[in-house]
């Protein structure tokens, strides 16, 4: 994602959208001089055979992304929040399905 | 394609121990590395060679397909190579897409192709004289990238398996294309049939080196095989891709240009497979080292189009700038 080059085409991110009622997800990259032209290539790159209704293009630079080296300290304190998941209280089976 | 990727890959790394050993412990448990995991210098290096060597490939592949494009015999098979050759160029770009995750720029690759260090498959060197290598390439040379690429759908490094996987989805149609195209030839006049063979006389041997050299001659097979970057080796793969052409070739009532081939039933553990005559090893090795009759042509054609395409590049890039620029004057106007 270096941006350094000189003219250097400019990186986005490509999101697609299958179809209505499911979120857009990560598909890929493109390099492209403006929006206009990023959301063309992804039609063309990632959209052939009807994968989607709806296209993302994101500057890849413009992207916030957390460290892997964090990931113990980001998403480990949820492992031993056990009361969080449903399983953890025991209901009598005369209660019925809840 | 692909296995070829590898050839004179620096596998080498320098980390410590300790950290080596956690990273094979991961590649053990099959956990995905994802493109900002620490990984070795050499599991990075091969990966962007590979990948690299593999997105290459799709686009000077785009070439010999490309040259019959305007001579295809009807408009529905104009319209079926159309489409294959767009898939071509679309898996290029899954591809690189892939490889810049790794750190390398778009620029750098498309340099060392057009200056020749990076490589791409051996089997696009060869000229397409006839219309019937159409249909033999999407039947065999696909069908040998599909028997390669079907394991890389699982390979250890996240971003490439994705790309593997649509490209998986794609090759299929390119396959099936291909072989309705030599069954119509195969099934027409004699005229039509002889071409068909004369045209997998052609190909069949370039075909089998595609997987590239033998295990006991592939230096770095192993250490790609531990990274899980490949699962199979070159020779496991060759011997899948011959058992399940054979009949195909049957069907068709053309024959491989092997007067050694022969069924045994004690190969692939007595479930039976084909032992198939030797390869030329030179051949294989001239067309790598730059020899092969379209070398030449092919990194020529590559960088015309690079260079023709110039202008289009900095129009695009002036006109955003442009743009960007009167859209930030108005927005100060307009405060």
């Amino acid at each position: 994602m270096s941006e350094t080059v000189k003219n250097e085409v400019p990186l986005w991110e490509v999101f697609i959208r299958p179809r209505n009622g499911l979120s857009h997800k990560h598909c890929g990259s493109v390099h492209a001089a403006d929006e206009v032209m990023a959301l063309q290539a992804a039609r063309d790159v990632y959209t052939r055979r009807g994968e989607g209704q709806s296209i993302w293009v994101v500057r890849s630079k413009d992207i916030v992304a957390s460290d892997p080296q964090d990931k113990e300290e980001l998403f480990e304190p949820t492992a031993d929040k056990i009361y969080r998941h449903p399983t953890f209280y025991e209901i009598p089976d005369e209660v019925g399905h809840m | 394609m692909y296995s070829q990727g590898l050839i004179g890959a620096d596998t080498s790394t320098e980390e410590s121990e300790e950290f080596l050993r956690a990273f094979q412990e991961r590649i053990d448990a099959e956990q995905k590395i994802e493109p900002n995991d620490v990984m070795p210098a050499g599991y990075r290096k091969t990966l962007i060679r590979q990948i690299g060597q593999h997105a290459h490939s799709e686009i000077v592949g785009m070439l010999p397909e490309g040259n019959w494009i305007t001579r295809a015999p009807t408009l529905k098979r104009k319209a079926a190579l159309l489409a294959k050759v767009q898939d071509e160029g679309g898996h290029g770009l899954y591809l690189y897409s892939a490889a810049e995750t790794l750190g390398v720029s778009r620029e750098q690759m498309t340099e060392e192709l057009h200056a020749g260090k990076a490589k791409y498959s051996s089997i696009f060197n060869y000229p397409t004289l006839t219309w019937a290598d159409i249909g033999t390439i999407g039947w065999l040379v696909d069908g040998a990238a599909i028997m390669n690429q079907i394991p890389l759908c699982r390979c250890s490094f996240g971003p490439y398996a994705r790309a593997m996987i649509r490209v998986c989805k794609e090759e299929s149609f390119h396959q099936r294309q291909g072989y309705e195209i030599v069954m119509t030839l195969a099934k027409g006049s004699p005229e039509q049939k002889a071409m068909a063979q004369e045209s997998l006389d052609r190909w069949w041997w370039p075909v089998l080196m595609m997987f590239g050299p033998h295990d006991s001659d592939s230096q770095h097979g192993d250490q790609s095989m531990r990274w899980k970057i490949k699962r199979f080796s070159n020779d496991e793969l060759r011997q899948k891709f011959v058992d399940a052409t054979i009949p195909q070739a049957e069907y068709l009532g053309l024959t491989v240009p092997d007067p050694d081939l022969k069924w045994n039933p004690e190969k692939n553990d007595g479930r039976g497979g084909y032992d198939f005559g030797a390869i030329d090893w030179d051949e294989f090795w001239r067309v790598v080292k730059g020899k092969g009759i379209m070398n030449r042509e092919r990194i020529r054609d590559r960088r015309k189009a690079w260079d023709d395409g110039e202008w289009v590049r900095e129009a695009a890039l002036a006109h955003a700038q442009k743009r960007a620029e009167r859209m930030a004057a108005e927005q100060q106007a307009a405060e």
